[in-house]
């Protein structure tokens, strides 16, 4: 049954308060641990198709008359358009339109970062499109950008009013407390740099608009477009159907959107705007600077009795101030806290969410600086984690819907008592250690999500819903799911998806959310679908319906009988029934989160500075596990994403003009195949008893979020040095050690160990 | 005009001089296979192979072309290595995957079973932003010729 309810909604760590319709969620959850098809290594469906080059991504889409739009952006960080003529641009060869910033909103005459747009011409080629930007002719005032993030906070620059979150007594956690250590730590900019840049093609047809797009959130874009258009939401399709990397980025329509919709009105033919891989490195959308200035307090027997610190989100023109305190607020058992965050406003590119936005951050300063607690109270790292263990959320008393961190600080027990050999590896200026960083992040998803699944004469089936997959493999997912209710074979189910006219809502890929939201939802309507050709097979064969199930492709009765699944499918013809799903709702009084462990060991080149990682396990409690293959790829994924984010990623920005200066894939260092340490996955597979009828959680999110603390804490075991500031470039790793090698000549009172 | 032999097939066309093989590729010929992501060197998304070399096929003036022969992964769908990848979950969203096949199918025909370091230092030059180098490192390893 439906029932409207108000609920908290969470994405990225952001809860808001809406009213949602939900369905019962009436199934009980298949038992633990792999099944026929669920739980199993299951190669993508559509994986041959995109090895071959064959898949329709945005940049694929060919259509009659298509023009291409390009775009004039600011080259700087504050201006003001003092003038701007148009006419030499649609003048030139082959341009067909022009706009400025008196004709959309998105086009501004007062940039405030460099890349915001300013202008787009749209033409029969791209070169000829980008030839005739140059000619547009502007009058810039150049303005003085502001720059530094707590320069921005103390003139009141900022996005959000700056946030206090108070328990127990800070104060008196810190008068009790046998040891304090404080630390600044620093995280930089990092950029999505997803393959396919973000794009667009708008087509006006039949009276509405259809919207390609290489997007995160096929049903985000279609409400901002009906919004930008006026157009009534039917008449705006949007489609995505393969997608060349998202990672957080992807998430609106962007400027390049409305863009494309205005330049194919005013021509009558369809026009693709996307960004050059250098438009992406600058107006994408980013991952935000933070200043984290924190101090950690404990007894000598380890348990903290404070925690608290100054957070500052360096967070650009424009985007949202992600939760870097939420790691420190909620990994630990600890009473006391103040934390404080502020939100600076500058003149840089917007962020834009990625992956675990906030949590990456947050996790680096606060897993390192209790690694310098562990090292001040002489306790052991693991033990330390241990012995503050949160069994019921701190934020507001919550249990958690399931917790399985303790079984993942066991299974990192024998990585980690590799400590002793790996150190004693060293040789040479090849210093050797182990740290490890815990993770905590949400990844629960939520309804509203819907799903149909067809069921044909062939005893076949088709997932139908308009959701994306970004490249997660979650299309694989819903055929796996779809596959074991219906008792079929993965290779007979078929997926249909990334169309808004072709399929319910579905949820926005992101927060980690695409499995744990359509997964139930795509086994409600399997089961909708199975109910059916139970209920007709059993009129049929004259048997009750609640002795028949449907496995291994046949239709079976509790008394040993079997027939072929066609025999009653085949009786439709060239119709089909049709199953209905819908997510059921959140547990009630519940807290839904992530949790994992990572240990890393790294070697540190002690005369060069280089540091290098030869190995990261990581353990993680996702609840159910759907692909055992898919999930380990993720979990690569993620890590070695956080080693870019740890080691060598950076947008730099001249510090006077506000330029950035990393504006190409050789300027900015992406991780090659050559940098990949070894990496196990171990995925504590125990589904969440609570959640929706699979107990499956996202996967996308975590692997990230512990990586730079993990390698950081390695370096310390290693080297003695403490590294604050990401990314750990040579220059910074040899900083670290000389800062350690001063220490040591000075005599402090506490034994580090 | 200019003349080109695309995975077997020849081909007469028009082509304005500086553009790319990349773009003829994809926007004349159709062969939409070639990926681009950088359009300036630095990626690997849009590699095919030039009488078997990997090339890059973004800034390669398609007037230098002349008479090599030019594979994409069109010509490669049914390289064993497609499934080796497939199989080996190498790819996620799959972009940068057409590149990978075609710059590892010329590392296979030179040296069919390459060390671990022979396929790090074939492949380095193909980026892949979801992070799938270690199936891809599994992939090729796996494939016996
Ligand atoms: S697209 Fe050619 S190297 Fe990137
Ligand atoms: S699979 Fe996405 S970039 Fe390689």
């Amino acid at each position: 049954m439906a029932r409207l309810i108000k609920t908290e909604k969470e994405v990225e760590g952001r809860y808001t308060e809406q009213w949602i319709v939900v369905d019962e969620d009436a199934l009980d959850q298949w038992p633990e641990g792999p099944l026929e098809v669920v739980g199993r290594e299951v190669p993508r469906i559509d994986g041959h198709d995109r090895a071959r080059g064959l898949a329709g991504y945005t940049a694929d889409v060919r259509l009659p008359g298509l023009l291409q739009a390009a775009v004039l952006r600011s080259p700087h960080a504050r201006a003001r358009v003092k003038s701007i003529d148009l006419s030499p641009a649609l003048a030139a060869d082959g341009v067909r339109a022009a706009v400025g910033p008196d004709d959309i909103e998105g086009l501004t005459d007062e940039p405030a970062y460099m890349g915001a747009a300013v202008a787009a011409v749209a033409a029969d080629t791209f070169g000829a499109a980008r030839a005739a930007i140059d000619l547009i002719d502007v009058e810039w005032e150049e303005l003085e950008p502001l720059l530094d993030p707590d320069e921005a906070v103390k003139q009141g620059s900022l996005l959000d009013e700056s946030v206090t979150y108070e328990r127990g007594d800070f104060e008196r956690g810190l008068a009790e407390a046998d040891a304090v250590v404080e630390a600044e730590y620093r995280t930089q900019v990092v950029l999505h740099n997803s393959l396919e840049t973000h794009q667009s093609i708008a087509h006006w047809e039949d009276g509405g608009l259809t919207i390609y797009i290489s997007t995160q959130y096929i049903w985000g874009v279609r409400a901002a477009v009906a919004k930008q258009t006026g157009l009534p939401e039917d008449k705006v399709r949007v489609i995505c159907l393969a997608m060349g990397g998202g990672f957080g980025s992807k998430n609106s329509p962007g400027d390049y959107t409305p863009i494309a919709i205005e330049l194919a009105k005013r021509t009558g033919q369809p026009v693709r705007c996307a960004l050059t891989r250098r438009e992406e490195n600058v107006a994408a959308g980013n991952r935000n600077a933070t200043i984290q200035r924190i101090t950690a307090a404990a007894r000598a027997d380890g348990t903290l009795t404070a925690l608290g610190g100054e957070f500052v989100n360096a967070i650009g023109f424009s985007g949202w101030s992600s939760s870097t305190e939420g790691p420190m607020q909620m990994l630990y058992a600890c009473e006391n806290m103040r934390t404080v965050k502020h939100s600076a406003k500058l003149n840089l590119p917007p962020m834009a969410a990625f992956r675990a936005p906030g949590f990456v951050e947050g996790t680096f300063g606060l897993e390192c600086l209790l690694d310098e607690l562990a090292a001040k109270l002489d306790i052991d790292p693991l033990e330390l984690r241990r012995r503050n263990y949160a069994d019921s959320d701190r934020m507001d008393e919550r249990p958690f819907s399931s917790k399985q961190l303790a079984e993942c600080y066991r299974r990192a027990e024998p990585h980690w008592q590799r400590r002793n050999e790996v150190r004693a590896s060293s040789s040479g200026p090849w210093k050797r250690g182990v740290g490890l960083a815990s993770q905590i992040w949400y990844g629960g998803g939520g309804p509203p999500s819907y799903a149909w699944v067809r069921v044909g004469s062939n005893g076949h089936a088709q997932v139908v819903t308009a959701m994306q997959d970004i490249g997660t493999g979650s299309r694989t997912a819903m055929a796996q799911i779809a596959a074991e209710e219906l008792g079929i074979p993965v290779d007979h189910v078929h997926v249909s998806l990334g169309d808004s006219a072709r399929g319910p809502y579905a949820t926005l890929s992101a927060g980690s959310s695409t499995i744990p939201s359509m997964g139930p939802a795509t086994r409600s309507a399997a089961a909708d679908a199975k109910r059916q050709i139970l209920e007709i097979a059993a009129q049929r064969f004259n048997l009750e319906e609640r002795v028949l199930d449907l496995k291994g492709g046949k239709i079976v009765s509790a008394d040993g009988g079997a027939w072929e699944l066609t025999e009653i499918t085949g009786l439709l013809e060239d119709a089909q029934i049709l199953g209905n799903g819908a997510r059921g709702p959140n547990p009630t009084g519940m807290r839904v989160l992530t949790f994992g462990v990572q240990v890393a060991e790294v070697a540190v080149d002690v005369e060069t500075g280089e540091v290098r990682v030869d190995k990261i396990v990581a353990i993680h409690d996702v609840g159910r596990v759907i692909n055992a293959l898919g999930a380990s790829s993720q979990v690569e994924g993620g890590i070695i994403q956080g080693l870019g984010h740890t080691l060598s990623e950076e947008r730099l920005v001249d510090p006077h003009t506000g330029r950035v200066l990393t504006q190409s894939l050789d300027a900015y260092k992406l991780p090659t195949i050559a940098d990949v340490p070894e990496i196990v996955t171990d995925l504590v597979d125990v589904p969440d008893p609570h959640l929706t009828n699979l107990g499956a959680k996202g996967l996308g999110e975590p692997p990230i979020i512990p990586v730079a603390a993990a390698v950081a804490n390695a370096i310390r075991d290693a080297t003695g040095a403490d590294v604050r500031s990401l990314p750990i470039s040579r220059e910074e790793m040899l900083k670290a050690l000389r800062e350690a090698e001063a220490k040591k000549r000075v005599p402090v009172g506490t034994a580090s160990s | 005009m200019i003349e080109l032999e695309v995975n077997g097939q020849r081909y007469e066309l028009e082509a304005q001089v500086g553009r790319s093989l990349a773009d003829v590729l994809r926007d004349d010929l159709g062969l939409i296979g070639t990926k681009v992501a950088c359009g300036e060197g630095h990626c690997g998304a849009c590699t095919v192979q030039l009488d078997g070399v990997p090339v890059l096929s973004c800034i390669t003036l398609v007037h230098t072309v002349g008479p090599r022969r030019v594979t994409t992964i069109e010509g490669l769908r049914d390289h064993p290595l497609v499934d080796a990848f497939v199989a080996a979950d190498a790819l996620q969203c799959g972009f940068c995957t057409p590149g990978q096949i075609v710059t590892a199918s010329a590392l296979v025909a030179a040296n069919p079973s390459p060390s671990k370091d022979e396929i790090r230092h074939a492949m380095a030059g193909n980026l892949c932003r979801c992070g799938t180098y270690p199936k891809i490192e599994e992939a090729i390893s796996s494939w016996q010729g």
